[in-house]
């Protein structure tokens, strides 16, 4: 490998820059028989430039300034969850948004990134940049880092983005070394709790209902059952070729909800067809390979937490989504990395791939230097 | 070091079991993805061909319209609407179409051929105006409105009898009736949209109708409507080919339509309306001692202007009608009524729309006229019992003979021939060539000044000009219907003997086109072809109550939205301001007291507290050829214009008199021969010139008196 192949990562930015090219003309061809999809189009290739003008700007900090801002960004997306509870607007149930000068934000979005640097951090500092065993206040550390933003955004409810956090954080321990007995007792403990959440009439039943609808459309016929029944015919309406752009017959009559965002896969199951969909798939697979090697390659534990816990929440929220239009999964407002219309969603998802990329840049230039500090440890 | 490496490993191998966990999870998406587009494709392509989007549309609740302290004139309230979604329809076999039509039509109890008419699209060879469906076809039709609850509720409990019916709920139209008002001619009514106001609608790409909306037709309703309508909802449901909901699809919301507030005050209103009603009935069984009947008194109209402002503070005319009869859509009997001339033509609003001859109280503006031209106050002319024209003789109907007296004096006692003697004077002076069409005419140009013979420009549609006969207007006339009357003319003279009919027809034909003195000395005195509407009558007098501004009335005061937020506020208009001298309007004013005083409205205010409330009054009884005389009064204070008009109903001061009392008795809190002012219909007397003010929970609180603000 030549140095400057090696120092930008193709495969990963080929992969982001084709789901976003996919992901536009997705958004504007959902929209397109509402009358306004020029404005869609033209405030997500404005969210896509915000986007890359963020990924640039981290990928090429120095790597300390990352360590230094990380708590700042923890902190910032903390007060935003709180605000939010407190000032943001009511959209579909769940008080998520907050709208600042006309764009609509997400503080939830943010904070999966948050929660990502920060623990990934708090283990650096713990272990001092080197790999050992975790001790108890690790493990507690981290699980408070992860459960004050999952407890706000539980509050919202935004229980997708929940999940999505949940599944990250499994991953972050995983990878941080938390002892395999430990992970798990925590995910019996987490299912107890689950369990207990439901039997205790926690959540509401129409709440359960609308979790369980994805595999009895019955139990909430006008909602998420509708929702899934919809997200289905819409796909299988596709076939192996798809009907071709802007030509679903189900995108165009505006059949599904949602189809820009969260149910945008829809549109590429209707219009693509196996082909089209199975690449969204197959890129979505590239990139999180790309994020785990990078993971693997990382040797700094702050480094590869990040990259892992980033892989984790990607790989996890893309198969919920897609999962949800397929019907597999419960119908959870998590949208699409990279594809699904909206700012918050995007902004974050650049941002982590910004922050790959400046883990990958840091790991190959520290290369010589940690050859050095090991070759001095055993004569000392 | 083991430490250090073994750790490191150990998360080196868990990122690689992340990797083959994550590549599992996508391979599961892969292979349902090839399950559910190519095993279960066909299935899912038939299933999406047999649903299909039903719009629903949910129609605003238009904005309420409420008097000047804020009192709703105009409400809302629910209503059921049956609907029949015709996509739905046509999927039905044919017979069972006809059963499930019939079966609507009786559960709704309408006639079959009315819901029939309902469903056919306005513009094809078989569509019935005014029934036919003229909205889009994704919408289903309305069938019936105002239907009865337990109507609604069986036929939403028995979605298998009436499959392709639709049941809503919207609003309609609701009048509180504040202090007994009805005003129906004020308000106005609405009616269902038309093919061509929806085809306008679509080119101006205004979405504020549809199909099913109902706008205003009539009165304020119309004048106002686009702030009142709101913008309609829609809802997009997809359904199964039977017709069931499977779920709901995109949303917009409605937004309500705009509160208007009005310069209307209810309590003066209800008691200007119920005193027309009394005084007709009144009327109705006083003998006409010239035609030896009882008054048909068939119509009347009471106008109540702010003086100073021009803004309508009640405004009534009778024959009324119900205004709830066009709720829910109205029927052809109840149509034919409002129209028919033996009902008296109810919807035809008197005060804006009914044009009558002045009679007595057009004097105050001919004297105006006549001073500005040549007469001085001090002029004195004879009052005498006839005055002589050519070989006609016109009498003094309503006073006897004075002598000679000066303008004031003619006006308190309401002599005829003295201003017959002043309209012959100018016609023999300036325009004794009866064909000369540009003859000066000071008295022609006076009324002009004063707006008569154009409309007023109030906020309502469908006002009357009014009319001047003068010079123009005979020869216009005249060669309108010279064809007419000279072929009746040149017939021979019929065999039973010469009748007025030929004979009218050969004079006309010879020389119907002059304007001779006897059509000056008319004009002179408000008779003849000369025309007013009582609200033409009621603006001038508010021009010499408040020193000659002419206003365009206004109805409407303010547009407050939904929020409370005025949008808008509307001002009088000032029309003219008319070159008269104070020092003439002064003397005219004093001779309108002098009426009331002393002329012929002072035996209907015996006791009245003049000193304190100076009304200014002018009675009038215009004689109408085969019809029995117009009682008018015009009267005014600093503050407030009365006017008050009956049709085939007697003398001025004789019918409509007392009514005229009690409504300014009703406007200052007159008791007796005391004034209370605190009992005045309006608090502080004066109209106010502040808005009611809205409050966050949806009600409204009268306006703030600017006046017992700086008493505190």
């Amino acid at each position: 490998m030549s140095p400057r192949s090696s120092r930008i990562d193709g495969w990963l930015l080929g992969s982001v820059g084709a789901l976003t090219l996919l992901g536009t003309v997705l958004v504007w061809s959902a929209t397109a028989h509402t009358g306004n999809s020029a404005d869609y189009l033209s405030r997500q290739l404005v969210n896509v430039g915000i986007g890359v003008v963020l990924l640039v700007s981290v990928a090429v900090i120095e790597h300390r300034w990352v360590r230094l801002l990380a708590p700042f960004a923890y902190l910032a997306s903390v007060v935003g969850l709180v605000a939010v509870l407190l000032v943001g607007s009511t959209i579909n149930g769940s008080r998520s948004w907050f709208v600042i000068a006309g764009l609509s934000v997400q503080p939830a979005e943010f904070a999966k990134l948050a929660v990502v640097v920060a623990s990934a951090l708090w283990i650096a500092e713990r272990s001092a940049g080197r790999w050992r065993p975790l001790g108890w206040i690790d493990l507690a550390g981290l699980l408070v880092i992860a459960g004050v933003p999952g407890l706000l955004i539980l509050l919202q409810p935004d229980l997708g983005t929940v999940l999505v956090l949940v599944a990250t954080v499994f991953g972050v321990l995983a990878v941080a070394g938390v002892k395999r007995l430990w992970l798990i007792g925590l995910a019996a403990a987490g299912m107890l709790a689950a369990a207990a959440a439901v039997m205790l009439g926690v959540l509401r039943d129409y709440q359960i209902d609308r979790f369980l609808a994805f595999t009895d459309p019955g139990l909430d016929p006008r909602g998420a059952g509708y929702n899934t029944e919809q997200a289905r015919i819409a796909i299988g309406n596709g076939g192996l070729f798809g009907q071709g752009l802007f030509d679903g017959s189900q995108t165009r009559s505006g059949f599904v909800p949602e189809q820009q965002t969260d149910f945008v896969f829809t549109v590429a199951g209707e219009e693509l067809g196996l082909l089209g969909a199975g690449l969204i798939i197959v890129l979505l697979a590239l990139l999180i390979w790309r994020a785990l090697m990078i993971a693997i390659e990382s040797d700094d534990p702050f480094g590869r937490i990040a990259a892992a816990g980033i892989a984790c929440w990607f790989g996890f929220q893309a198969f919920q989504n897609i999962g949800m239009c397929l019907g597999i999964m419960p119908v959870t407002g998590v949208p699409l990395p990279f594809v699904s219309y909206g700012g918050s969603s995007l902004f974050a998802c650049f941002l982590a791939v910004g922050l790959l990329l400046n883990i990958r840049l840091r790991h190959k230039t520290a290369d010589s230097s940690l050859r050095e500090v090991r070759s001095r440890v055993p004569a000392a | 070091m083991a430490t250090d490496v073994a750790p490191e490993r150990r998360t080196r191998l868990r990122l690689i079991v992340i990797q083959a966990l994550v590549f599992s999870l996508f391979a599961t998406l892969l292979g349902r993805l090839y399950y559910v587009q190519v095993m279960g494709g066909e299935e899912y392509q038939a299933r999406a061909v047999s649903q299909s989007l039903r719009e629903v549309v949910v129609q605003p609740e238009r904005g309420l319209i409420v008097d000047a302290m804020g009192r709703p004139l105009v409400a809302n309230r629910t209503a059921w609407v049956v609907s029949i979604d015709r996509a739905m329809l046509a999927k039905l076999e044919a017979s069972d179409r006809d059963v499930l039509l019939k079966r609507v039509a009786r559960a709704v109890d309408e006639p079959l051929r009315r819901i029939r008419a309902a469903l056919v699209d306005c513009g094809v060879a078989e569509a019935t105006p005014g029934r036919c469906w003229s909205g889009t076809p994704f919408q289903p039709v309305p069938v019936a409105s105002d239907v009865r609850q337990p109507t609604a509720l069986r036929i939403l409990e028995q979605p298998e009898d009436y499959p392709a019916v639709v049941v809503d709920r919207s609003t309609v139209r609701s009048f509180p009736s504040p202090y007994g008002v009805s005003a129906a001619h004020l308000l106005g009514y609405l009616s269902p949209v038309t093919a061509d106001e929806l085809d306008v609608a679509q080119e101006e790409d205004d979405r504020s109708i549809n199909g099913a909306s109902v706008v205003g037709r009539a009165g304020i309703e119309k004048e106002y409507d686009e702030w009142l309508r709101g913008q309609p909802g829609y809802r997009q449901v997809a359904v199964d080919s039977m017709g069931r909901v499977l779920g709901d699809g995109a949303e917009v919301v409605s937004q309500p339509g705009s509160t208007l507030v009005t310069s209307i005050d209810a309590r003066v209103q209800g008691l200007v309306e119920k005193q027309l009603a009394q005084t007709i009935r009144t009327a109705r069984g006083t003998l006409d001692e010239v035609t030896g009947r009882n008054y048909a008194a068939d119509s009347g109209a009471v106008v109540v202007m702010e003086a100073q402002t021009g803004r309508i503070v009640a405004m009534a005319s009778q024959p009324t009608y119900d205004p709830d009869v066009w709720v829910g859509g109205i029927n052809e009997k109840q149509l034919d009524y409002l129209y028919s001339e033996k009902a008296g033509t109810p919807l035809l609003s008197r005060a804006t729309q009914g044009q009558f001859a002045p009679g007595s109280t057009w004097k105050p503006f001919m004297t105006a006229g006549a001073l500005t031209h040549g007469y001085r106050t001090d002029t004195k002319l004879a009052c005498s019992s006839g005055f002589q024209v050519g070989n006609r003789t016109f009498k003094n109907y309503e006073s006897g003979a004075y002598g000679y007296i000066d303008f004031a004096k003619a006006l308190e006692v309401s002599c005829n021939t003295f201003f017959y003697r002043v309209g012959y004077d100018y016609w023999r002076r300036l325009g004794s060539d009866v064909a000369d069409v540009n003859a000066k005419d000071p008295l022609v140009a006076e009324a002009k000044r004063f707006g008569f013979g154009k409309e007023t420009g109030v906020d309502l549609p469908g006002e009357a000009s009014g009319r001047i006969a003068d010079r123009r207007w005979k020869r216009a006339y005249f060669e309108a219907q010279q064809d007419y009357y000279c072929k009746e003319a040149a017939k021979p003279t019929p065999a039973g003997g010469e009748t007025f009919a030929h004979l009218f027809a050969v004079e006309f034909c010879a020389e119907g086109y002059a304007y001779r003195a006897g059509d000056a000395v008319n004009f002179a005195i408000g008779q003849g072809d000369t025309v007013v509407t009582p609200l033409q009558l009621a603006r001038a007098y508010g021009a010499l109550a408040n020193g000659g501004t002419l206003y365009e009335p206004r109805i409407g005061k303010a547009v407050v939205d939904p929020n409370g937020e005025v949008l808008t506020t509307i001002e009088p208009e000032v029309q003219a301001r008319i070159k008269v001298s104070r020092k003439i309007l002064r003397y005219i004013d004093g001779a309108l007291q002098g009426v009331t005083r002393q002329g012929t409205m002072a035996w209907r205010m015996t006791g009245f507290p003049l000193d304190e409330v100076t009304v200014r009054s002018k009675t009038g009884s215009a004689e109408v050829y085969g019809k029995q005389s117009t009682s008018w009064v015009a009267s005014y204070s600093k503050d407030y214009v009365v006017v008050m008009m009956v049709s085939q109903g007697g003398t001025g001061s004789g019918t409509s008199g007392p009514a005229i009392r009690k409504i300014w008795e009703g406007l200052y809190g007159v008791r007796g021969d005391q004034i209370a002012r605190d009992q005045a219909l309006i608090a502080g007397v004066v109209a106010p010139d502040r808005l009611p003010s809205f409050q966050p929970d949806g009600s409204i609180l009268p306006p703030v008196d600017r006046r017992t603000e700086e008493d505190r």
